[in-house]
């Protein structure tokens, strides 16, 4: 049953891909601009413009294209850049590792401040302080980041001079150079993508806890702390793991803004300067990366909710 | 016997504090003691304040009810002054709850055993494996299947019976010097009930432990309490010790509860058609059908639910439905009504072939079948109010518009005995037996030929679902519509119905007039339900258990088996090596009296007798004692 379930949702993630991939390369190529235009400059003749699009493949009919592409990209094959030359991988891949780094210590902090954060709001709701969470979450989910991160430049670099207001990466820096880089996208990510988690925490936990069962618990003269950790997070952990995995999803592919006010060499900037130059393969990676990992988070959060609900780990 | 006394409740008064600030007296000053080793049932209908009282023994109120007065003295200690603190030191350790249903009270999440000795390792009474031990012992004591291992399982994987003995278990675990049970066998089939109550009986006695028994039902209170406390609005109207109270009751109000306990099923309860409405023509006729879930392959379900039934429902008759949760009660509503396609067999409505499939029958098929469903709580849209909810069907059906259908809502309202300015009002403002008489207007409002209704009076209380009952039947005399009454409640049926069709496992076992099915010889299992429902006199219980049928099949499960007879399992008088390899044959007795059991009908009144003789040997043992 549970074998079932779990391989039918990953059959479903790989539909998922087939899709977003139809929908990038159709979008892509009806981007308005012409890359063979773009590496030629205004000046170029019709005729040669002509060669150009026949040796880049762009005279095939849309279908084939599509297919070498898909072909290519199963097989590790991104493509050249068609801006440049460069080959896409080596694009990405030094960008895709500052990305991971940055999501990575993120994920590090936030998950188990959100969730320790999130129980304990729980575990004390209406109290001052939980009021005060569950006030401050709110107002920093309507809060842009560009904002928050602008704060903390003014404040921490431009006012204080404890850090440095960018973070840009050089690749020799020392351990202490490089967190000194990275503290500042570090904490308001850590800030935009925990509040929402904390919120999701506390209210799964709370939702759980107008149950029956907590009721039994309380009746048993349980501590609040134990129904809290054992009975009721158990209960609750579908709709959080579901939270964490969007909010993990967005640290790899929606933190342009913060990558760029900090000129963070990451994988969301390298997309949009493929779109401000019409590098439609590189534009093409960046978007099936990015949509790879939500669906793949996406599925692991799936799986773990399944795996979290005993009627389908301990069939009848 | 003089015992040493251990909780003293004095002048008891809870209150409700409401959104304006307004204070709501639901505990009005009530008093009465409990010794050591005592049970003392606390009986009343919804709103009586019952389960209040009751959860104050753990100084526990539902969240926005306050002590207002009084004390609860436990041991001495008044439970409405403890401290956050001593209040979980109390619970579980020196007073224990089990609640009304199991199901929900277990943790999803955690392992059986794990929920059973929780209480009893937090407050330091027992380790963990002094636990586990005593954890075993109370399930061999509580008579549960396979007690070593039953830890280690979680509650979807234990029946709901199970269930229920398991909450005892986890009350004892911390050898509570009290135990309070709120309705805990209401929500079982008589044969479970029975079952479940003989372990709590058995486990208090063996514990000497004393005990709130809190239910709305005088038959069960009859077996278990020593002393009964009647209450009403928040009041106690009598008290007494069982015996007072059972065979000499004073209050009026406790007479009403005694009048509205249903008498044992038998014969000559049934009711009769009006003779305006008397028309031998079957409005529906299942035939040879068969169904279940899964999708179906070369016409057998994948889990076939139901079996070859054969039912006519007669026009303008009652056809009561019986038989445990589980044997397809529900299931063979759920394909009259066209929700659950059936695999094989016909649905006739007037002789005319219905599509399984409602998508495919035409508006006047569907507006000739109506559903009333069990819950009308979730049944009515909480948004609508109760006109838009009955003028639905009437303009669906029948076009009705403006004035003329809320002329009709009213006509609908007054024909369910509530008034017309009901129509303005939201479900949420009406009380429960309200609501299910909306929910069967809802119904009536398409003008059916047959209403379909699956446990309509079992979330009520007695007295509210004696009336819904008696609307019913004034309905049918009145309109000719014919109903299919579906219920566990054996007693509900025989009170009323002028058909009955028992169920076991998917199978029809017996079908016939009421007064010919209640009178023998019975189906083996439609006499096990008989037995099992309780009677308003003390000492039932134990007579009971001591019959030979009852020791027999009562705490077995059902097997669904696709050939033989399903009741073999738990049959006293199965023929091995028949009955389980071929499929009963159909007997017919007179007036269309049908038993499917190998058994002929001379060695069924054989076995009767006996069981009469028997029977009447231990009332004449009574009489000698």
């Amino acid at each position: 049953m549970m074998k079932r379930m779990v391989l039918r949702r990953i059959a479903i993630g790989f539909a998922t891909l087939i899709v977003v991939s139809i929908i990038v390369f159709v979008m892509t190529s009806v981007l308005p601009g012409d890359v063979a235009q773009i590496i030629l400059g205004q000046s170029a003749t019709p005729e040669t413009l002509a060669a150009l699009r026949k040796e880049l493949g762009m005279d095939q009919p849309g279908y084939v294209r599509y297919f070498q592409w898909l072909g290519n990209m199963a097989t590790g094959d991104l493509g050249i850049s068609k801006a440049g030359g460069a080959t896409i991988e080596s694009l990405i891949s030094g960008r895709l590792g500052n990305t991971m780094v940055m999501s990575g210590l993120v994920a590090a902090i936030s998950i188990p401040i959100s969730i320790a954060l999130g129980l304990w709001a729980a575990m004390h709701p209406g109290t001052l302080l939980d009021r005060i969470v569950t006030f401050g979450t709110l107002s920093l989910i309507s809060v842009p980041e560009f904002f928050i991160a602008t704060i903390l430049v003014l404040i921490l670099a431009v006012e204080l001079h404890w850090l440095p207001s960018t973070a840009y990466l050089t690749g020799d820096e020392t351990f202490l150079e490089f967190m000194q880089a990275m503290a500042m996208p570090l904490i308001t990510l850590v800030i935009v993508v925990s509040a929402q988690m904390i919120r999701m925490t506390r209210a799964g936990i709370l939702n759980v806890m107008s149950s029956s069962y907590i009721e039994m618990a309380i009746l048993k003269g349980v501590p609040r702390r134990r129904i809290i950790l054992r009975h009721a997070f158990f209960n609750a952990i579908g709709p959080i793991v579901n939270v964490i995995a969007l909010n993990l999803a967005y640290l790899v592919s929606g933190v342009v803004v913060v990558e760029t006010i900090f000129s963070y060499p990451g994988l969301a900037k390298l997309m949009i300067d493929g779109v401000q130059t019409r590098d439609l393969p590189l534009v093409q990676a960046c978007a099936m990366i990015f949509c790879g990992t939500y669906v793949a988070l996406i599925l692991l959060a799936d799986v773990a909710s399944i795996m979290s609900n005993p009627r389908l780990r301990n069939p009848k | 016997m003089q015992r040493e006394k251990l909780v003293e409740v004095k002048d008891l008064k809870i209150s409700a504090k409401n959104d304006d600030g307004d204070i709501i007296p639901i505990v009005k000053g009530v008093s009465f003691d409990i010794h050591k080793g005592e049970v003392v049932a606390l009986i009343g209908e919804s709103g009586s304040g019952k389960t209040t009282i009751s959860l104050a023994s753990l100084a526990y109120t539902k969240p926005g009810l306050y002590f207002t007065g009084g004390e609860f003295l436990v041991d001495g200690e008044d439970m409405l002054k403890a401290e956050p603190l001593r209040t979980r030191e109390i619970r579980g350790s020196k007073v224990a709850y089990l609640a009304q249903s199991a199901a929900a009270t277990f943790n999803p999440a955690i392992t059986i055993g794990e929920q059973v000795t929780e209480s009893a390792v937090l407050h330091g009474i027992l380790s963990q494996s002094e636990a586990d031990k005593r954890a075993i012992e109370l399930y061999h004591a509580l008579e549960l299947p396979d007690p070593e291992r039953i830890s280690f399982r979680y509650p979807h994987q234990v029946s709901g019976g199970q269930l229920q003995r398991l909450m005892a278990a986890m009350a004892l675990c911390g050898k509570p010097d009290l135990m309070v049970l709120d309705e805990p066998t209401t929500a079982l089939d008589v044969t479970t009930q029975i079952e479940v109550l003989k372990a709590f009986k058995k486990v208090i006695h063996e514990e000497n432990s004393a005990a709130i028994y809190v239910t709305h039902d005088l038959a069960v209170v009859a077996q278990i309490a020593d002393y009964i406390v009647v209450l009403y609005g928040g009041e106690v109207m009598e008290q007494g010790t069982a015996g007072e109270i059972i065979n000499n009751p004073t209050h009026v109000y406790t007479q009403r509860l005694m009048a509205a306990v249903r008498p044992k099923p038998q014969a000559g309860l049934g009711s009769s058609v009006g003779v305006e409405h008397e028309r031998d023509v079957p409005a529906v006729r299942i035939t040879d059908m068969t169904a279940g879930y899964g999708g179906i392959v070369n016409g057998e379900p994948k889990f076939p639910i139901l079996r070859d039934i054969n039912i006519s429902v007669m026009n303008g008759h009652v056809v009561g439905i019986i038989g445990e949760s589980g044997c397809g009660k529900s299931t063979l509503a759920r394909v009259m009504a066209g929700l659950l396609p059936q695999a094989r067999g016909t649905i006739e409505l007037d002789d005319v072939e219905l599509e399984g499939d409602l998508r495919n029958r035409k508006l006047e098929e569907l507006q000739k079948i109506q559903f009333v469903f069990q819950m009308a709580d979730t049944a009515l849209n909480p948004k609508q109010v109760i006109g838009d909810i009955i003028g639905r069907p009437l303009e669906f059906y029948h076009g009705l518009k403006g004035k003329q259908k809320h002329a009709k809502v009213v006509e609908i309202l007054e024909m369910v005995e509530l008034p017309a300015d009901f129509a303005s009002r939201y479900p949420m403002e009406l009380s429960g037996g309200q609501k299910q008489r909306i929910n069967m207007a809802r119904s009536l409002a398409a003008n059916p030929e047959v209403m379909l209704c699956d446990e309509v009076t079992s979330a009520l209380d007695s007295i509210v679902g004696a009336n819904v009952i008696k609307l019913l039947t004034a309905l049918r005399d009145k309109t000719g519509v014919s109903f299919v009454f579906i219920s566990h409640d054996l007693s509900t049926v025989a009170s009323f119905a002028d058909e009955v069709v028992v169920l076991y496992a998917g199978r029809v076992v017996e079908q016939g007039p009421t007064d010919e099915v209640l009178t023998p010889p019975y189906h083996p299992y439609t006499r096990l339900l008989i037995s099992s429902v309780p009677e308003l006199r003390l000492g039932w219980l134990e007579d009971t258990m001591q019959k030979r049928e009852m020791s027999v099949g009562i705490a077995k499960d059902v097997e669904i088996t696709s050939i033989g007879c399903p009741f073999f399992n738990r049959c006293p008088m199965g023929i091995e090596g028949t009955c389980e390899k071929q499929n009963p044959p159909i007997r017919d007795l007179n007036s269309g009296h049908q038993i499917t059991c190998h058994l002929t009908i001379e060695e069924l009144e054989v076995v009767e007798f006996e069981v009469q003789k028997a029977l009447a040997g231990q009332n004449i043992d009574e009489a000698v004692v």
